[in-house]
């Protein structure tokens, strides 16, 4: 009876209940995108990180990630490699060998990262291969040629086919010195990359280096972002016994990038929590209109017997099924129009060029997830429901003779 | 010896014994005792509102014998709906002492008086206050639900009632759907169904017709020589103060005029 006394009294004043339920599902359909939304363009920034840049581990010598010398090596990098081999949920990996240095056209020099890539095994790990928009990528046995970003050959002035002088310093302190000839020109989307960064065949670039088989790091990528604690736990148990070698995350490899996202969600939760007490001011206005409403009805429940306890358990149970119905029909909502975008996808009008600064498609993706959805309804379903048991215990404190003269 | 008795009944009720077994226990030992069902001794109560105090009951005191069918009436503001809230444990008096079927009211909790309430009152409000979202059958069930009555002994009871009042048939209207006098028989039947001690009826027949008022009399009657419950009423209807067999007269909180017919 208790229950089909809450359900009648839902439906007593249909209207407001009905926007008291669509004030409740409008916040869980928002946030059900939002957060997906959230979720899924994060996945999106850290995926464009780690396969243009740091893939999801790196195996460095200690030190290197703060101090980047060329001298800080990985002296066997097939140890390693047979560490990374061994380890669950690595699917890739590769060796690059990085220095900075001076890099000049016929008339133009500039400062730029020289990087050693293996041009075997970095296609499985980044996807500068993919991004060469002109020539074409480095191949096994190239030696003294180079592929570059395009904002640096436009610097150079230079296209595909000609000359660049690298000066630098090597390994060992001597000078490195080499003239490569630009076999293709990516472009990232990242402008600093792009502006900043030279490929050579890893090695020609150890011989110019005086690397002496050495590298600077060892690159690896995973089958999902989930397995990188794991795998970094596994490899870290494996090193123990090579003696100044470290494993870094994605999450050390980029700190600006994990700062960036804690920064938008903490922004996005702000929003959130604005949407959520509106909402649960609605909420509280229905539930004590009802309970004000029916203070006369209350006492003659009272009168004839029924304890306050009681009552306070039927207006739970009113708001409770109010609240749970409009959080389902927010889930559906907003599940529905999440997944329309997560197949779609969303264009940011207006937005391109600032997408592009941090190396993102214009086609942004949400990503529906049990997180996406519980947390949002969660949220909404907890708050509603402390809005409406604070407007229940208002019953626990009526008087019968009072509620009797109620007007 | 009575105190006696009732101050370990009250201990037994403290310690956790349940609702139920005490007022069955203490209805049995005071059966034999209970030649009335309410007295009242030296009742007063003082309302207060903002710095100005309304004397409601000025030291009533009245008993109303078992089985009676007692109008309680008076001018507006002779404390006629004060005197019956306190009889029926609604309210509580400032001095005095009320006893409610050998159950002295001051001396009861909340709790006590809510589980009094529901064992040996029934209620019939002026303006019917059924529970709007319920039917009839279910508002006649409610009182029922609360004491635990099993489902379909309810049902049974409920629908039996409302054949008595004559409103067979209209088990399932809601009360919007039935006529001020259906609504006041739904309240009757509500208010009897469950055998009380005593029905308390504040103004029950102001908002019908006279016809209609005289119908539901007739009913509350009956009822009353049937089921062997006291019914007071709280009036200043002509008719239901004809149809009373013991009219009490109050003015200004006091009792000036205690008639038996």
């Amino acid at each position: 009876m208790d229950c089909k006394l809450a359900w009648r009294n839902i439906w007593r004043n249909p209207r407001r209940s009905i926007l008291t339920m669509a004030a409740v599902a409008f916040a869980t359909t928002l946030l059900v995108f939002m957060l997906s939304w959230q979720f899924g363009s994060y996945a999106t920034m850290i995926n464009a990180s780690v396969r243009i840049r740091t893939g999801h581990l790196q195996v460095q010598a200690a030190g290197y990630h703060e101090n980047r010398e060329i001298r800080k090596v990985v002296r066997e990098p097939q140890a390693v490699a047979a560490i990374l081999e061994r380890t669950p949920g690595i699917r890739a990996y590769t060796f690059r060998a990085e220095s900075f240095s001076l890099v000049s056209s016929k008339n133009r020099t500039y400062g730029a990262l020289v990087a050693g890539i293996d041009p075997q095994r970095e296609p499985a790990v980044s996807t500068i291969r993919e991004l060469v928009r002109d020539g074409s990528f480095l191949a096994r046995g190239d030696t003294a040629e180079a592929v570059v970003g395009h904002l640096l050959a436009k610097n150079f002035r230079a296209g595909v086919g000609d000359e660049l002088v690298v000066l630098g310093q090597g390994r060992d302190g001597s000078i490195a010195a080499t003239t490569v000839r630009i076999k293709g020109i990516f472009n990232s989307g990242q402008d600093e990359f792009d502006r900043g960064v030279i490929y050579l065949p890893l090695a020609w670039f150890q011989e110019v280096y005086g690397m002496q088989g050495a590298v600077n790091s060892v690159v690896a990528v995973c089958d999902s972002l989930d397995v990188v604690p794991a795998a970094k736990s596994h490899i870290q148990k494996a090193l123990a016994g090579m003696s100044g070698l470290t494993v870094l995350d994605w999450q050390e490899l980029t700190p600006g990038l994990v700062q960036a996202i804690k920064m938008d969600l903490i922004s996005g939760m702000l929003f959130y929590v604005i949407l959520i007490v509106v909402v649960a001011f609605s909420i509280m206005n229905t539930f004590l209109m009802a309970i004000f409403e029916r203070t006369r009805e209350f006492g003659v429940m009272m009168a004839m017997g029924t304890r306050p306890g009681r009552l306070m358990r039927i207006l739970v149970m009113e708001s409770l099924g109010m609240t749970l119905i409009g959080v389902l029909a927010g889930i559906v909502a907003g599940s529905l129009v999440t997944w329309y975008f997560q197949v779609n996808g969303l264009v940011i009008s207006g937005a391109e060029e600032m997408m592009r600064q941090f190396g993102l498609p214009e086609r942004m993706y949400p990503q529906l997830s049990l997180l996406s959805i519980g947390v949002g309804a969660g949220i909404v379903l907890l708050l509603t429901c402390l809005t409406a048991l604070y407007s229940a215990f208002r019953v626990r404190r009526l008087k019968p003779v009072q509620a009797l003269t109620a007007v | 010896m009575l105190s006696m008795v009732n101050f370990i009944l009250h201990t037994w009720f403290f310690s956790g014994v349940s609702f139920a077994f005490y007022f069955i226990l203490h209805t049995c030992l005071y059966a034999e005792h209970k030649m009335n069902i309410v007295e009242c001794r030296d009742v007063k109560k003082v309302y207060h509102q903002g710095h100005l105090a309304v004397t409601a009951l000025d030291g009533i005191t009245l008993a109303i014998e078992q089985g009676g069918f007692v109008a309680l009436a008076g001018p507006s503001g002779s404390g006629k709906t004060t005197l019956l809230n306190i009889i029926g444990g609604l309210d509580r008096a400032d001095e005095g002492s009320v006893t409610l079927d050998g159950n002295a009211l001051g001396e009861m909790s909340e709790a006590m008086l809510a589980e009094l309430r529901l064992r040996k009152v029934g209620f019939v409000f002026q303006s019917f206050n059924l529970i709007p979202v319920l039917s009839a059958v279910e508002n006649v069930e409610f009182g029922m639900l609360l004491q635990g009555v099993p489902a379909a002994e309810r049902r049974q009871r409920a629908w039996a009632m409302l054949d008595d009042v004559g409103l067979a048939g209209l088990y399932h209207r809601r009360p919007s759907e039935l006529s001020g006098g259906q609504q006041q028989r739904v309240a009757v039947a509500r208010a009897i169904v469950s055998d009380p001690a005593i029905v308390l009826a504040d103004e029950p027949t102001a908002n019908l017709d006279s016809a209609t008022g005289k119908g539901l009399l007739e009913l509350m009657l009956r009822m009353n020589e049937t089921k062997k419950a006291t019914f007071i009423f709280s009036t200043h209807d002509k008719m239901v103060m004809d149809f009373a067999r013991r009219l009490v007269m109050l003015r200004d909180g006091k009792v000036v005029e205690d008639t038996r017919k």
